[in-house]
């Protein structure tokens, strides 16, 4: 696989590719695996994305804590706000409905974690409704999505652990937002752009889950995560460009995550975690988990 | 090498890839090395497994994986019930393992029929697990590969003979680590390998009259 993804866009461009296509011929001979295969576990990948979207937005479901569920719903079904209707609104939406799946020990895709696992769905499958995307696309753009995150894999990380949230949510984001701006048309080089412009957004951003649960903010970390990728997508598709190389914004996430307080890398020990309310949530949940 | 179905990857039973996804794979680990379900099974979570487990179903997924769950198993949800009904007897327990251990580290004391075994695994987050010590002896175990746990005496000749049965099999030999407690006495060999061993190579291996233990392990992940 490739570790700079300057390199995987030089080389789409050479061949006249895509992305996806040498993410899928890098895979293939890394893992000496066909790419028909290699294909076909993307598609699986997909369909468990799809089902998650929709268990989460029939809004019954519940955390292990109680702390979170119900939400997705609220925006298919609560008051309009300046979105409703739009298809930004809908993808906020399917971002919440996977985490509410992943909170309550439903099924998912770890793509990249499973804290920043709704991001991905939430555009890809967002933007697949509103344009008639077909399954094969939605396929290329799930391999698309694997080389960003295997870039940054390589490059920086893609724990919370190691490099607080701009790893997971702003990993999903920046993988999102390269993916959909090449099945929406975008060159490899405008992918490269949404990639980074997604991932500055979230540069700086720590880990802090309530009880170190995956639950607040994460969930609704994914719907902001999912809200930066529109954007970048939107940008890179009316042709702005970053200006700092994408390659160069990844190392740039690594180096600050390498240099985070250990309180801001999923210890629970500082920000929203070590609030006044957080702590007494953590502590009142945590009781009332241990009677039932 | 990062693969990119490990990054669109693994579909799993949520919260977490490290609590819940991991905790079940060195459940699976565990089953493997005692040959199916245990009847007893005890559980000592360390740091934040111990801290934040509970909210993570890293219980449930732990015994799920000792019922041979896979991480993408639904039933992981009800897998404390499940063992109740199906005769796992288990004991959750929270415990410092030591001071510098991972902090996701779980030892499980397992027992099935006559056989007992103790192992120790770490969960190193995105679902990849490792397990560092089985009945005491230091190991380095992932689950990427499938593997082979034995125990011989230490003779000279020992290796090669294994590494001898296994080749007339076809099967390649990814990585191997041999440790003792003391020279001349039980030596503890991991073997990982590229392709699943067969049944004849196993049976081989355990007709040795050195040979004190072997098991074979599920490849787990990857
Ligand atoms: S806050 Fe931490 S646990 Fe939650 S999604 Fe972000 S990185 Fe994952």
């Amino acid at each position: 696989m490739f570790s700079s993804l300057q390199a995987a866009i030089a080389a789409a461009e050479t061949q006249g590719s895509s992305l996806a296509r040498v993410a899928l011929d890098a895979e293939a001979r890394d893992q000496g695996r066909s790419v028909a295969d290699i294909r076909s576990a993307l598609r699986r990948a997909l369909d468990i994305m799809r089902g998650a979207v929709e268990r989460g937005m029939r809004g019954d479901l519940r955390s292990a804590s109680g702390l979170v569920g119900g939400d997705a719903a609220k925006l298919r079904d609560g008051p309009p706000g300046p979105l409703a209707g739009t298809l930004f609104r809908d993808v906020l939406a399917r971002a919440l409905a996977v985490q509410e799946v992943n909170a309550a020990m439903g099924v998912i895709v770890a793509a990249p974690t499973a804290g920043g696992a709704g991001v991905l769905p939430a555009v890809l499958t967002g933007l697949a409704a509103s344009r008639a995307i077909d399954d094969d696309r939605l396929v290329d753009a799930l391999a698309t999505a694997g080389l960003i995150g295997a870039v940054i894999a390589e490059r920086a990380s893609l724990s919370g652990a190691e490099g607080g949230c701009q790893a997971e949510t702003g990993a999903a984001a920046a993988m999102a937002a390269g993916a959909a701006t090449e099945m929406c048309g975008g060159t490899p080089a405008q992918a490269g752009h949404a990639t980074a412009l997604a991932m500055q957004g979230t540069l700086g951003l720590i880990c802090d889950p309530l009880g170190g649960l995956v639950e607040i903010p994460c969930v609704f970390r994914n719907a902001t995560g999912a809200a930066i990728a529109m954007a970048a997508i939107e940008m890179a598709l009316a042709g702005i460009e970053f200006r700092i190389p994408v390659d160069e914004v990844i190392d740039t996430m690594g180096e600050i995550g390498r240099s985070m307080d250990v309180r801001y890398r999923e210890t629970a020990g500082g920000g929203l975690a070590a609030t006044p309310t957080g702590r007494r949530l953590t502590r009142e949940r945590l009781v009332q988990l241990k009677k039932t | 090498m990062v693969s990119l179905l490990d990054i669109i990857g693994p579909v799993m039973v949520g919260p977490s890839s490290s609590h819940t996804a991991g905790a079940c794979r060195i459940g699976l680990l565990g089953r493997s090395l005692v040959g199916g379900t245990p009847q007893r099974a005890r559980l000592e979570l360390h740091g934040s497994f111990a801290r934040t487990g509970e909210g993570h179903g890293t219980d449930k997924a732990l015994v799920g994986g000792l019922l041979g769950f896979k991480p993408d198993d639904e039933r992981i949800r009800d897998a404390l019930d499940i063992a109740d009904r199906e005769g796992l007897a288990y004991r959750v327990e929270k415990t410092t393992i030591d001071e510098d251990a991972h902090p996701n580290t779980v030892r499980l004391t397992l027992e099935r029929d006559d056989t007992t075994v103790e192992l120790v695994g770490e969960s190193l987050g995105a679902g990849r697990v490792r397990l560092t010590r089985i009945d005491g002896f230091p190991v380095e175990v992932s689950g990427a590969l499938w593997t082979i746990v034995l125990v011989a005496r230490d003779q000279p000749g020992s290796i090669a003979r294994i590494c001898g049965i296994l080749a007339d099999e076809g099967v390649n030999l990814a990585t191997m680590r041999v440790s003792r407690k003391e020279r001349g006495g039980d030596a503890f060999m991991v073997l990982e390998l590229d392709d699943p061993p067969g049944d004849q190579a196993l049976t081989q291996i355990r007709t040795l009259e050195w040979v004190r233990m072997t098991r074979a392990l599920e490849k787990v992940a990857g």
